[in-house]
């Protein structure tokens, strides 16, 4: 092999392969990139957010519901935030969730082709709209009837305080009107994944097709439209610009007229004058997003390999 | 009447009440994205005039306009798309030609993911502590730009693997045998057949970007001025630059409801042309992918 090496032509070759393993190499730097960025994303929140909950003490944080974190004697407590976050995605996910499968079904089954061409493309236009366009029609459109409601609701009530409207489901109604388009394609491409044999073996038996929708379909296709509700519940617990406005400024027991704040809003409205130990704060909330997300993240993929397995 | 029935077919109620909410929640669906588009451009069209398209807001000559924030947009997009389209098709590259299935390639599929997974409020707060703060970049465009690159990997890391994917390996053994290296043969067949997936997976990215707020809000600020030379327009990557997202969020806040509205409609029109552009473009990639699939 040395001697050979010595010639003009392996040379050659030589410094070609000098540039493959440069090459081959640069492809794995770039590939290393992503799970830098997941590390060191993880290393800083984690830096950020852990000092608050050991300053202020993990329970006081955790588990107390009074914010006050400009006061004389300030409190950091994000019991109400949390709360918020994990009803007001629930009730987004029950909202979204039947509407976006049963369109799904729409698309897949029930819509002549020429209908379904003209939906689907609609439905991935509202994916693409940006968020803060959802706030600001939630704001304008939506706050305002919530008043009507809110100003009937609680007429001559005392102890309620009015909130103009922004409340807990203004942005119910916005996050699950964003997270439709994700549980829409994922549970329509669910549905047109399902062996062929099912539906007209369902039809045969006598089953109509409404029933083979529901009793066979519909069970075909669980494993995916469980993925669309996890991927719709990451989308909805993460979303901030187009709710923050929506669901008002005060931090609140999460009741449907109360004015409430998210994990995200926390985050969004405060960061930009906080100082020291609230800033810190904030970022523990961002830890606990981050650890909420991580949770999903991990289901997620377990979902997909397991779904994985289902169809081979 | 019994016997009327009985030669009727039956029709179930329940039937009946499925299947009108299955149309109805199509219906909702759709009636909603019209609702949204007819509102946007029906508040929205009387702002955009050419004076709001081409000049910055200013109380000494009197105008509302968001030129500023267009510019800080195209800036952001550029710087952004500089970095991550690189390193986005490098590891797509690595993973489909280079590496082999084992513990590290599940390792990098994984965090692709759950970088797809992490909200723009998380990458936000990263970008503010880590660019900002510790790289000392402050409020910049510079930092934006940094953290929504991170962001839009996966974008472009996932489209460059699919198409990749429909290349056919005949391809690869047959620039291989006739004596090509791994890295021409990847420069002069992958690539260029894999490009309308490439520049799909870009586009897209483009309007991840347009429409991002939240990433941005702590991490390229709020600046709205128009560049006035071209030194300025250069260093501006080191000052703070408001896209049309945070300028529209900002307009909200103060509830100058109209610029809002303008703006806003100013993003639906680039969403729509970004979304025509990339059907385009995947009609075009579908067209190889089903002659390639009859012939297989």
């Amino acid at each position: 092999m040395k001697e050979k090496k010595k010639t003009s032509i392996n040379k050659h070759s030589n410094s070609k392969s000098v540039i493959e393993k440069t090459a081959q190499r640069i492809f794995m730097l770039c590939a290393f990139f992503g799970v830098l960025a997941v590390a060191s994303i993880t290393v800083y929140m984690i830096i950020s957010g852990a000092p608050a909950l050991m300053k202020v003490g993990v329970g006081d944080v955790l588990f107390g519901h009074l914010w006050k974190p400009t006061g004389k004697d300030p409190s950091f407590g994000i019991l109400y935030v949390i709360l918020t976050s994990i009803i007001g995605t629930g009730l987004a996910i029950l909202i979204g969730v039947p509407i976006g499968v049963l369109t799904a079904v729409f698309l897949a089954e029930v819509a002549p082709k020429k209908l379904a061409s003209v939906v689907r493309p609609a439905i991935e236009l509202l994916a693409g709209i940006p968020s803060v366009i959802y706030g600001l029609l939630g704001l304008l459109i939506i706050n305002p009837w919530m008043y009507k409601i809110e100003l009937k609701l609680f007429q001559g009530s005392e102890t309620h305080q009015f909130t103009g409207g922004s409340n807990l489901i203004g942005a119910v109604i916005v996050l699950a009107i964003m997270i439709l388009p994700t549980v829409i394609s994922i549970s329509e491409s669910s549905i047109r994944a399902i062996p062929e044999y099912l539906k007209p073996s369902s039809l045969a038996l006598g089953a109509t097709r409404i029933q083979t929708i529901f009793r066979v379909m519909i069970p075909a296709a669980k494993s995916g439209i469980i993925t669309a509700i996890v991927l719709g519940v990451g989308r909805a617990i993460g979303e901030a610009m187009a709710i923050s406005l929506v669901s008002g400024s005060s931090v609140n027991a999460p009741l449907p007229f109360n004015s409430v704040r998210f994990l995200t809003t926390a985050i969004v409205s405060e960061m930009g004058y906080a100082t020291d130990l609230h800033r810190q704060v904030l970022f523990t909330i961002g830890l606990i997003l981050f650890a909420f997300i991580m949770i999903i993240n991990l289901i997620l993929s377990k979902l997909l390999k397991s779904g994985g397995a289902d169809h081979e | 009447m019994n016997e009327f029935v009985l030669r009727k077919k039956k029709i179930r109620m329940s039937d009946i009440i499925l299947t009108l909410t299955i149309y109805m929640s199509a219906l909702t669906t759709v009636v909603l994205l019209l609702g949204i588009m007819g509102y946007v451009f029906a508040k929205g069209i009387f702002v955009i005039t050419p004076t709001f398209l081409t000049t910055v807001t200013s109380s000494l000559h009197k105008t509302v306009g968001i030129a500023g924030n267009i510019v800080n947009t195209l800036y952001i997009i550029v710087l952004t798309l500089l970095m991550a389209t690189p390193i986005g098709i490098g590891c797509a590259i690595y993973l489909s030609e280079y590496a082999k299935p084992g513990k590290l390639v599940s390792i990098i599929e994984f965090t692709t993911e759950t970088l797809a997974g992490i909200p723009s409020i998380i990458f936000g707060l990263f970008g503010m502590v880590f660019f900002g703060n510790t790289l000392k970049m402050g409020y910049s465009l510079m930092t934006g730009a940094l953290t929504l690159s991170i962001m839009i990997l996966p974008i472009i890391t996932r489209n460059t693997q699919e198409a990749l994917k429909t290349v056919p390996t005949s391809y690869r053994s047959g620039a291989i045998g006739i004596g090509a290296t791994k890295w021409y043969m990847i420069q002069t067949i992958l690539l260029p057949s894999a490009m309308p997936g490439i520049v799909t997976g870009i586009i897209l990215a483009i309007g991840r970007i347009v429409g991002e707020s939240a990433a941005l809000l702590f991490t390229a600020g709020s600046g709205f001025l128009l560049p006035a030379s071209v030194e300025e327009f250069v260093g501006k990557v080191g000052e703070s630059g408001g896209t049309l997202t945070i300028q529209l969020y900002l307009s909200m806040s103060k509830a100058q409801y109209d610029v809002a509205f303008g703006i806003a409609a100013v993003l639906l029109v680039i969403v729509l042309g970004i979304n025509l552009l990339t059907k385009c473009i995947s009609k075009r990639l579908d067209v190889n992918y089903t002659s390639k699939r009859r012939k297989g």
